[in-house]
């Protein structure tokens, strides 16, 4: 009988993240699929900036923190000057999917040996609960009092889906960490990236649709509960592209 | 040791692959696109990486990321791409992390034009990116000190760890000059020398964590002020300037980079009519040569600074003199050269005003 332990490629630092929130489950398994693969000694993480930005605390793998949306580019000069070594980005949507938005599609466009993880949480956590790339029509944020009104805010942003569109990449692919069941399929979308990485056939991104209870203003449950209720209608879980690129 | 005709931007990217550069990140923007071009011959040749990134801003993070694993690499652009690598080179200064970035200044402010200029001095020695930071600036004045300075800004920036850049202009970037190489082979130079690199602990050590962020207050100044204190020891070890005919010279002119060529001809022509006329010229911009700066004006009795820009280097004159001389200014802008005949004749009229 397997006994529940801390995975070993994170440290002994209690994360700062709120109660409910999703970021520690999807720590955890990055770090469970780097035990796994017996990867940490060779593995570079890239911290973004948002809420996830002390990541580096957290891992026991070399890591370095990025500016605002630039992790896929930092992770591409790791990458080009170490290809043999393992790199993944941990990425918000304000992040990844706004002010990074072109590093991200660049990224994958060259076919970049890298993983990316994105923590979709519709919301700028960090600073207070904005608007972010991915609020959904309607949802009410600091920034969208009114509720987001696509006439004005526009429309969100459903990352996957575009970046599938795209012949650099391996793999795309949308879970998230509801239930358990989810929780497995996600880890095995993570652990799929990190394989296509090791055997060098491009980029992938694993799209994580998480909560962010504080700036939603719900309880942990409540938050679950919302995200498969509004989050997945909109942003649909499953494989938009697997396979190859080299 | 062979003499080869190259353009300066050419020298300046040999040099580099020489000097041990492995990966370069680059951006198209005239007048320095020959160095993406050269790099994207040779690098392959050699194993190493040339990659056209998406923008001026990707290049600077892929330099930043690259640079975290330990590895030598650099960045070119030319004044407006440089405004936007300025986020990636603050947080550079902020993680402590070696690099060589290149600007073949043009002029501006905003698109500016094409043609050569100096305008970015008070960027590079004063402001490039937020926060409180230095970075390393070096002024070649041929095509023989883009190679030069180019060994000596990586290995300033590894031992100091700290950004170096190479602050040329589109004259220098574009014209041909015989140039001989100081190493026939590529220097190696590998991530073992840098324990603070985050390249994969290999399980010997705990993990590296190259970071600019520190939310306590204390932690931050403290950190700042240990980087000033470093800053202090490169002010004492790092100061570069070439003086002409200053012995005697009582019409001392300041001037760096291609404009220093035109003036050390302007000077060469006030001596021929009799004027104590000479020349000093900073080859380290930052730190700034000021004990050299004073030596050379030793004897004089009016200094003229010639730059390609409204005055900018001028400041960093008139603060090493302490304002004991008059410090006059002679500038063309916009990508207008000056001609040694305008340098002489302003020298002439500091001599007469001198005479009077």
């Amino acid at each position: 009988m397997p006994e529940f332990r801390k995975p070993k490629s994170l440290t002994d630092v209690p994360f700062h993240y709120c109660p409910g929130c999703t970021h520690g489950i999807v720590h955890r398994l990055v770090a469970e699929v780097i035990d796994e693969m017996g990867i940490e000694n060779e593995t570079i993480g890239i911290c973004p900036v948002g809420c996830s930005v002390m990541a580096y605390d957290y891992f026991t793998c070399d890591m370095i923190e990025a500016a605002h949306g630039r992790a896929p580019a930092v992770a591409t000069g790791v990458k080009r000057g170490n290809p043999d070594k393992f790199v993944f980005t941990y990425q918000g949507d304000g992040d990844l999917a706004a002010i990074g938005t072109a590093e991200t599609v660049h990224a994958a466009a060259r076919g970049e040996n890298i993983t990316v993880i994105f923590i979709n949480n519709t919301t700028y956590g960090m600073t207070g609960g904005q608007m972010a790339p991915t609020t959904l029509p309607g949802q009410v944020t600091q920034t969208t009092p009114y509720g987001r009104n696509p006439n004005v805010e526009g429309f969100p942003v459903r990352v996957c889906e575009m970046l599938a569109t795209l012949s650099g990449v391996a793999l795309a692919e949308r879970v998230t960490v509801t239930d358990p069941a989810n929780i497995r399929k996600a880890k095995a979308a993570i652990r799929k990236g990190f394989e296509f990485q090791k055997n060098k056939q491009g980029f992938s991104i694993i799209e994580v649709l998480s909560t962010c209870p504080t700036n939603w203003g719900l309880s942990p449950v409540e938050a679950m509960k919302w995200l498969k209720e509004n989050m997945v209608p909109y942003y649909p879980l499953g494989v938009f592209k697997e396979g190859a690129i080299r | 040791m062979e003499r080869n005709l190259m353009k300066g931007n050419e020298a300046l990217a040999e040099a580099a692959i020489r000097s041990g550069c492995k990966c370069f990140f680059g951006y198209p923007i005239t007048p320095q696109t020959e160095i993406s071009a050269y790099m994207a011959k040779r690098m392959p040749k050699i194993g190493g990486v040339f990659l056209q990134a998406e923008s001026e801003i990707a290049a600077i993070n892929m330099v930043y990321g690259c640079a975290a694993s330990g590895v030598r690499c650099m960045t070119s652009s030319s004044s407006p791409g440089i405004s936007l690598k300025s986020e990636g080179v603050s947080y550079m200064a902020g993680a402590d992390l070696p690099c060589v970035i290149v600007n073949v200044m043009r002029g501006g402010p905003g698109l500016g034009g094409i043609q050569p200029s100096q305008s970015d001095y008070w960027q590079a020695t004063r402001a490039l990116g937020h926060g409180d930071f230095q970075i390393l600036v070096f002024a070649p004045s041929s095509v023989q000190e883009m190679a030069d300075l180019m060994s000596l800004a990586f290995d300033s920036a590894d031992k100091y760890r700290m950004p170096a850049m190479i602050l040329a202009d589109g004259l220098l970037g574009q014209m041909m000059e015989p140039v001989t190489f100081a190493s026939d082979e590529i220097h190696e130079h590998t991530a073992a020398e840098k324990p603070w690199a985050a390249c994969g602990h290999g399980g010997k050590r705990p993990h590296n964590i190259i970071n600019s962020l520190y939310l306590q207050a204390e932690e931050l100044e403290r950190l700042v002020v240990e980087r000033f204190q470093r800053y202090e020891t490169v002010k004492g070890e790092l100061h570069m300037a070439e003086q002409y005919l200053t012995e005697d010279a009582e019409i001392v002119v300041t001037a760096y980079g291609s404009v220093a060529r035109l003036a050390k001809a302007a000077v060469d022509s006030a001596r021929a009519q009799g004027i104590k006329a000479g020349l000093v010229r900073p080859v380290t911009l930052w730190p700034f040569p000021e004990q050299e700066v004073r030596d050379a004006c030793r004897n004089a009795k009016r200094v003229l600074c010639v730059e390609m820009s409204m005055g900018q280097m001028i400041e960093d004159v008139k603060l090493a003199l302490g304002c004991r001389l008059p410090v006059e200014f002679f500038g063309r802008t916009g990508g207008v050269i000056p001609k040694p005949s305008e340098i002489l004749e302003q020298i002439k009229a500091l001599n007469a005003k001198e005479a009077e």
